[in-house]
């Protein structure tokens, strides 16, 4: 056994070892550290706006402020915390690792995507501080082209830079999973971690670039005077939604489809069972990746778009449900007489199958075209995704982050800390965000920061549930600091989890593997009615 | 694998003329009225000459099944695009 | 053949993966700059659908002799690149050094055919919201055929710019003989990006310069 103080690859110290590293272990981290100060801001901002909606009235900021607020919290949450977390920071960490191999494809690319992700928002954070942009994370023309003052294109042009550094994450990923699986490791033998962030870079790859080409499309028209969405020379600002849409629906699946591959890991881990169906959740997650290309125009049922295309795109939206509905089903098959242990992993794991599963039922809701007429840009639609994004991918993060910690720190955080956060942040959200189903189905429009009376009583409870879920989120953050000095050193494995991550000590040496396994079991070989192994102690704080 | 095939200069240089006559075609097409026949040509010959170039120039015709289906990929999704977006456009009242 | 030549990066296990990666790579990375111009010709295409009068009045105040020639320069680069990429495979540094010269002339030629043209659209007044002026109705139309016209084309010549420094530094390496041996997929990679360049001029000549019939 090595001792403690053996080499791994967090040994080097400088600051010059890490700001120019070319470990994709070390790449995570720096990720990880990013995502947490763009998080913090925006998590500032949508504070902001809760305060202010405590009270009918607006009067705590301006319109223009508040339009500002909900901008800054939306570009910043899409962009900068939600699409990269689970892939930049987990994926870059494990990947390699779980496949059997000693690095990504491109290492160097994969640095230089961390410094466009931070140029871009470095580029975000400076249009914000020199006053601001009102138009919403989704940029709608004619507004963001014409009307708009502030700074739209520095804005943009952050969004467009950090884009291109998650295209480069996904072209990265894509070939490390096709060409540097270790000998023996047949697709049907990955981790359904790896086959859904594979399903993530296929849409980071083929979405993204539309998203640049149209954000360079308004920036074009608002610094030129002249463009394609300018509707006094005859072009369409509906236009620009559907380029805008073709992204961003698929952005969603880039968001979510790495949260369910967690989930996957940690359903089986902590049921000491083999997953249920691992062919349908490996084929369902390529089937949200590409079903998720066609549905785009359930953002614009009420745009002008044409009925028969609506009809067209509502249909689709009913079936891209299906593979997801097919992976909860799945999870929920694996946990039936499993040997289920409560760690703090499985709770945020559990929390997710509940959470996501109302996330995506409202989901369908908005799907229906009539439905969605009366709820499209009110409260439920804010509720909708909240619950999916939230409820779903950040507590799915949170669960990875938690099981893989021991793995890439060599520390054990406290137990009933992680149990005792994850409860809190499972109350918190639900407060939150539960009354705002029912004030988006009352009426309550969204981006507004002014209501009638009769509303007050939701927002006040939304807010409160926000002062829990602060809590919930402040926690770990407390308790993976003090645990980088004060937790228990972890052993390789401290879950027995199944899985060549874990074969390598922890924290790993810089090249993971001494030398590369030969992989000849299926994944999630638990033994069948084992006894569950001894959990490690909860750490007492 | 690409890297492997090596063409022989003859081949490069009939594929090159053969765009060369393509790209006269083009430009003589062009000075025909087809009615709206002339967009259909000349993207059907302009569809020729980048296959040519994606087949030979770019080793592809010589390469595996997953290259190809690398090279098609980002042609087949902007088809999607394409098409997902027309189908508003054509059938608005 | 110098030792470094042989020996493959620390992530992968042999040469032959990090080839394979490398030139899959190239592809993905080209796959993107397919869905990049394609959210122009998708405004293109819902433009020229609703305004094909305007278009091809347009298109026809283009003059096809400065396309055309432009659209034979890229195949003849594209011609002198295949040759370059071969002359790597077999070794051949003199000759790649050669053929990308070759290719970076074609290229530069290209771009001083364009910057003529742009001048010539300038003078006449084609220019959207700067200098444009239209006769007839439907300005607002034709102006929108001139938006795309010169972001595509502006685009593209960005395109063409990244790819004549990329084949600058590769010739330069090639030059010092860093790309022999194994190295070749250097050339090969530079080669797929600077023929993609030409695809899309291949589509933007007839698109933008032969709408309708002259």
């Amino acid at each position: 056994m090595k001792a403690a103080t053996a080499e791994n690859y967090l040994s080097e110290h400088s600051v010059s070892s890490w700001l120019l590293t070319t470990d994709h272990k070390r790449i995570g981290i720096l990720y990880l550290l990013s995502i947490i100060v763009y998080f913090a801001i925006a998590a500032v901002a949508a504070a902001l706006m809760r305060i202010e909606l405590l009270t009918p009235p607006a009067d705590l900021v301006s319109a223009e402020t508040y339009n500002k607020l909900f901008t800054l919290h939306g570009v910043l949450m899409v962009w900068f915390f939600l699409i990269p977390s689970i892939p930049a920071v987990l994926g870059n960490f494990v990947i390699p690792m779980m496949i059997g191999a000693r690095d990504v494809a491109f290492p160097k690319l994969n640095l230089l995507s961390w410094y466009l992700f931070n140029i871009g928002g470095l580029c975000a954070l400076y249009a914000v501080v020199w006053g601001g942009v009102d138009t919403g994370w989704t940029f709608y023309t004619p507004y963001s082209t014409t009307y708009a003052n502030g700074h739209v294109v520095t804005m943009i042009m952050g969004v467009f830079i950090a884009g291109f550094g998650s295209i480069l994450t996904g072209l990265n990923f894509i070939i490390t999973i096709h060409k540097m699986r270790a000998p023996g490791m047949t697709w049907f033998r990955l981790p359904l971690f790896i086959w859904s962030l594979y399903a993530t870079s296929l849409i980071l790859v083929l979405a993204t670039p539309v998203l640049a080409i149209t954000l360079l499309a308004i920036s074009v028209e608002r610094l030129w005077g002249v463009g394609i969405f300018d509707p006094t020379l005859g072009g369409d600002p509906v236009l620009f939604q559907h380029m805008f849409w073709f992204y961003s629906h698929p952005a969603v699946y880039i968001m979510i489809l790495p949260g369910m591959g967690v989930i996957s890991e940690l359903i089986t881990c902590f049921s000491r069972k083999k997953i249920f169906g691992y062919h349908f959740v490996a084929f369902s997650s390529l089937a949200i990746a590409v079903i998720g290309f066609v549905v785009w125009g359930h953002h614009m049922f009420v745009s002008s778009q044409s009925v028969y295309a609506g009809m067209v795109f509502s249909i689709l939206s009913f079936i891209v449900a299906v593979p997801s509905a097919i992976k909860v089903f799945n999870w929920t098959a694996t946990l039936y007489k499993g040997s289920v242990a409560f760690d703090t992993p499985m709770l945020y794991a559990l929390g997710f199958i509940g959470l996501f599963t109302i996330g995506g039922l409202t989901g369908l809701f908005l799907a229906a075209i009539a439905v969605d007429i009366h709820l499209h840009d009110t409260y439920f639609v804010i509720a909708h995704f909240h619950y999916i994004m939230v409820g779903g991918m950040v507590l799915s993060f949170m669960g990875g982050l938690h099981y893989w910690w021991p793995k890439i720190t060599g520390r054990l955080y406290p137990e009933a800390m992680g149990r005792l956060a994850a409860m809190i942040t499972f109350i918190g959200f639900n407060l939150t965000f539960f009354p705002q189903f029912l004030l988006g189905y009352l009426g309550q429009p969204r981006r507004y920061h002014a209501y009638p009376e009769e509303f007050q009583i939701f927002h006040v409870l939304s807010t409160a549930g926000a002062s829990i879920l602060g809590v919930g989120y402040l926690l770990p953050l407390l308790y993976f600091v003090w645990s980088l000095k004060y937790g228990k050193k972890a052993p390789a494995n401290p879950w027995q989890a199944t899985g060549l991550e874990w074969q390598t000590p922890s924290p790993p040496p810089r090249d993971n593997f001494d030398e590369i396994p030969i992989v000849t079991e299926d994944p999630y070989e638990y033994p069948a009615e084992a006894e569950a192994p001894p959990q490690p102690e909860p750490q007492h704080v | 694998m690409s890297s492997h095939t090596i063409l022989p200069t003859k081949t490069y240089l009939v594929i090159f003329l053969l765009l060369m006559a393509l790209l006269g075609f083009t430009v003589g097409v062009a000075f025909l009225d087809l009615g709206r026949f002339n967009l259909p040509a000349a993207m059907a010959i302009a569809v020729v000459k980048a296959v040519l170039i994606v087949m030979f120039f770019m080793h592809v015709k010589y390469a595996s099944r997953l290259t190809w289906v690398f090279a098609a990929a980002g042609f087949f999704w902007l088809a999607i695009m394409l098409i997902f977006t027309m189908t508003d456009y054509v059938s608005r009242g | 053949m110098s030792d470094t030549a042989t020996v493959h990066a620390h992530q992968f296990e042999s040469l032959e993966q990090q080839k394979e990666a490398d030139v899959l790579g190239m592809w993905t990375f080209l796959a993107t700059e397919v869905l990049f111009f394609g959210g122009l010709i998708m405004c293109y295409t819902f433009a020229r659908l609703h305004f094909p009068q305007a278009f091809e009045a347009a298109s026809h105040r283009l003059y096809v002799g400065y396309g055309g020639p432009n659209t034979a320069i890229l195949l003849c680069s594209s011609f002198t690149m295949a040759l370059a990429v071969r002359a790597a495979q077999l070794g051949r540094q003199k000759a790649l050094v050669r053929f990308l010269i070759a290719t970076i002339v074609f290229g530069l030629g290209f771009l001083v055919v364009k910057g003529f043209e742009y001048h010539t659209d300038y003078v006449e007044e084609l220019v959207p919201r700067f200098h444009f002026h239209w006769e007839g109705d439907q300005a607002g139309h034709a102006e929108i055929f001139f938006w795309l016209y010169f972001v595509l084309t502006g685009l593209h010549a960005v395109h063409v710019t990244i790819g004549v420094i990329i084949l600058s530094v590769v010739a330069v390496l090639a030059a010092r003989g860093k790309l022999s041996g194994e190295k070749h997929i250097t050339a090969e990679i530079t080669g797929l990006y600077w023929h993609f360049v030409d695809i899309v001029w291949v589509f933007l000549f007839p698109l933008l310069y032969l709408i309708g019939h002259r």
